[in-house]
């Protein structure tokens, strides 16, 4: 009796796991090599962004997430779909970028990635994304080793950003060429964004001819910036003419407002980058800040889609954008929006399929792209970005462009 | 002979090894360093100063953990942010508008006074709510409980106070009778950095007197040496042990200003690091010991900044600021291995613990 149940059990359940794996096969034939991301027909498609939107750098990657809900808003339906938003913060550090692409890959519904905004983050999601098939646009990440295939770059990994070696090659041909000046020094705070620009930064600078009198670094969360500034008033070449530090907004404030108090130091002409560029950057900074110079992307955006971008901002978020990298989010979101359009397969009951490998080839296939920021083309290593720079100050408070 | 050998501990060995390669690497840095001595003795000056005023305000916090774990054996992780609130809620509510409307540099006394005045009494209110909320309902709990709601409380206030303020970094205003520098042994020092540390000396003294003196203190000491004996002398232990926490408060919310005079700006992750320093700092100088608080603190702010340029740039280390903590935390280990009670701490194990 017992027996012949068991029987009958085992068979139903076999029958039942037949029926099921004959419906989980969907109407059209998932072949890529990294598998597909299915939509069923009223599905919205789903799209991840992960930007630092808590914390001292909070205006950087929201400002970010507001390109990449712009272009949603003003994209509509993509391949017939909806599209929806998960926004995960990056925190700007390693373990922010981690945590954050762990839990995108554990999502299957993610079709990309919109992140990360500080490179600190970038390099180990990169990692994570890439090793999960998934697929990441930076619209912020500037470090030189993320798009290098000998230190940091993974095969799911491109960006709408410029790279660093642009920009810490404007920011010495300002400092050398435009200022004047031949001795400089500069201080990173450990991040991959900061130590490569910084590095770039001396290289280019040395290579024009200048001096590098000191070459240190602080550590994020320093608030004390007197002793490694009083070090680098007192370095063996002298104090530098020019000292420029990269850091994010805390820190730089600190730097900014210090280096004024130290004894050789008055003199020196002080400069940042786009890390230290935003509205509450400047009131941290304050007047100390006053004259002070920032590198950064050249925001003199022209173009009627960035007249319409920015009376979209106005109305969804009550002001102008908030920092710098709001037009390259917007690219960048625009480029995965084409990419599915192109390699999502529709079937006849509106149902959606989108090939991992396929979207990363798409991606990295990108050529002539018309965005805010420029006319974007990829390289092999996923730098898509038309980088222009420009060097502006601080002057009552706002940023002024003033070079080139 | 033999058997004296044998009485020696592998783990000992290791140890005394780790110590004397501590030592060596310590004194080969600093003589690498003075023979090229790259810095004029007014640097030195300038980091020793520097040093002091950073260490003044991790002894005004340090205060409160002493004094929290003088009465209750418990480490309160979420004293950082009693400093933190205390500063926060003065800028955005006092200096921002005193400023604004210019009359902080009209009458910068009052200015300052009403600063500090709001500051301290936030960082008490604060102290006090936790204390109520999530303290003394777990009084009787095993130690580590109150421990792990510390560090609940710490980042509930963390965050309550991002919601209450934003996220961004605050400028503190610049107050013209603080800015600038006076001549001092040789050197010129800021005159915010002198005010952090005349007020940190009076604030000291003072509140050493008031614990040895006033009947208060006395009671606060009571209730350290043995609560329920206190409690049968008619000591009130609940509001004694409130007093504690208040005063501790005080103290972290009057470093906050100093803290803001010096640095400029607020945010409401602040209170995180200077509250480990700190706690660092009160463990330093022995915990529970008001005296030790004050040079556990001065101690680690010297050599954060006295410490990196004279172990580490002799040696040519690259960008050897970034390794102050590993510096001042070696140190810690260093003097906690000689010396497990502090530097001027009590043996545990005889009254307390």
């Amino acid at each position: 009796m017992n027996k012949r149940l068991n029987i009958v059990l085992a068979l139903l359940i076999a029958a039942s796991l037949v029926l099921s794996a004959c419906g989980a096969s969907g109407p059209a034939e998932c072949t890529d090599d990294l598998g597909c991301v299915e939509y069923g027909p009223d599905d919205p498609i789903r799209i991840a962004s992960a930007l630092v939107i808590t914390g001292a750098n909070a205006e950087l990657g929201l400002d970010s997430q507001h390109g990449v809900e712009i272009a949603i808003d003003m994209r509509g339906p993509v391949a017939g779909h909806s599209v929806e938003l998960q926004a995960e913060d990056d925190g700007c550090n390693a373990e922010g970028g981690q945590a954050a692409g762990q839990k995108i890959v554990s999502d299957p519904s993610i079709v990309a990635v919109v992140g990360t905004s500080c490179s600190g983050a970038g390099v180990p999601m990169s990692k994570v994304i890439s090793d999960a098939g998934y697929v990441m646009v930076s619209p912020s990440n500037t470090a030189p080793s993320l798009t290098d295939p000998n230190e940091a770059w993974n095969p799911g990994y491109l960006r709408t950003a410029h790279n660093d070696k642009v920009q810490g090659a404007a920011i010495a041909q300002f400092a050398h060429d435009e200022l004047g000046l031949t001795t400089a020094a500069a201080i990173h705070d450990g991040d991959p964004y900061t130590e490569g620009l910084a590095n770039v930064f001396r290289e280019s600078f040395e290579g024009m001819g200048g001096t590098v009198v000191a070459f240190t670094a602080v550590s994020k969360g320093d608030t004390d910036m007197r002793p490694v500034l009083t070090a680098v008033a007192a370095s063996e070449g002298g104090a530098p003419e020019f000292l420029f530090f990269p850091v994010f907004t805390a820190e730089c404030a600190f730097l900014a407002k210090q280096s004024k108090e130290v004894a050789g130091l008055e003199n020196t002409v002080i400069a940042a980058a786009d890390g230290c560029v935003s509205d509450a950057a400047a009131e941290a900074i304050g007047d100390a800040g006053e004259g002070m110079y920032f590198s950064g992307p050249d925001l003199s955006f022209s173009g009627d889609t960035y007249v319409t971008f920015k009376e979209k901002y106005n109305t969804l978020f009550g002001s102008d954008p908030i920092s710098v990298f709001h037009a390259h989010a917007f690219d960048a979101t625009n480029m995965i929006f084409d990419c599915i359009e192109q390699v999502g397969v529709s079937s006849d009951d509106g149902s959606l399929s989108v090939g991992r490998q396929a979207m990363r080839s798409c991606l990295y296939a990108t050529s002539g792209f018309q965005g805010i920021t420029g006319t974007l083309t990829c390289d092999q290593y996923g730098d898509c970005a038309d980088p222009k720079i420009s060097v502006s100050q601080l002057q009552g408070g706002e940023y002024v462009r003033i070079w080139p | 002979m033999q058997r004296r050998l044998q009485n020696i501990n592998y783990l000992d060995v290791v140890l005394w090894l780790i110590r004397v390669a501590i030592i060596v690497f310590v004194l080969w840095g600093t003589i690498a360093t003075l023979r090229e001595n790259p810095y004029s003795s007014r640097n030195w000056i300038d980091f020793i100063v520097l040093g002091i005023a950073q260490g003044s305000m991790y002894a005004l916090i340090a205060i409160g953990y002493t004094l929290v774990y003088g009465v209750l054996f418990m480490i309160n992780f979420a004293h950082g942010e009693f400093f933190m609130s205390g500063i926060m809620t003065a800028t955005v509510f006092i200096a921002g508008p005193l400023d604004a409307s210019g009359y902080m540099n009209k009458h910068p006394i009052l200015s300052l006074l009403l600063i500090l005045l709001v500051a301290m009494l936030t960082s008490v209110g604060v102290a006090l709510l936790t204390e109520r909320v999530a303290y003394r309902p777990l009084r009787k709990a095993p130690r580590l409980v109150p421990l792990i709601t510390a560090i609940g409380a710490s980042f509930f206030l963390q965050y309550t106070f991002r919601g209450l303020y934003g996220s961004e970094v605050k400028p503190f205003p610049v107050i013209n009778i603080l800015s600038g520098k006076i001549p001092f042994l040789g050197t010129e020092i800021l005159r915010s950095q002198m005010v952090v540390i005349v007020v940190t000396i009076f604030m000291l003294i003072g509140l050493y007197l008031f614990i040895m003196r006033s009947k208060t203190g006395k009671a606060i000491r009571a209730v350290a040496e043995d609560k329920d004996v206190a409690a049968l002398m008619g000591i009130d232990v609940d509001r004694t042990i409130a007093i504690t926490f208040a005063l501790g408060a005080s103290m972290a919310g009057a470093a906050g200003v100093l803290y803001a005079l010096v640095f400029r700006q607020v945010h409401f992750f602040m209170g995180f690091l200077p509250g480990l320093k700190a706690f660092t700092a009160a463990v330093l100088g022995g915990i529970g010991s008001i005296p030790g608080a004050a040079i556990g603190g001065l101690f680690l702010g010297i050599f954060e900044s006295v410490g990196p340029p004279l172990f580490l740039d002799g040696l040519n280390v690259p960008a050897y600021h970034q390794l102050k903590d590993v510096i001042t935390f070696t140190l810690l280990v260093l003097i906690l291995i000689f010396r497990p009670q502090g530097i001027l701490g009590e043996r545990l194990g005889e009254k307390k613990a």
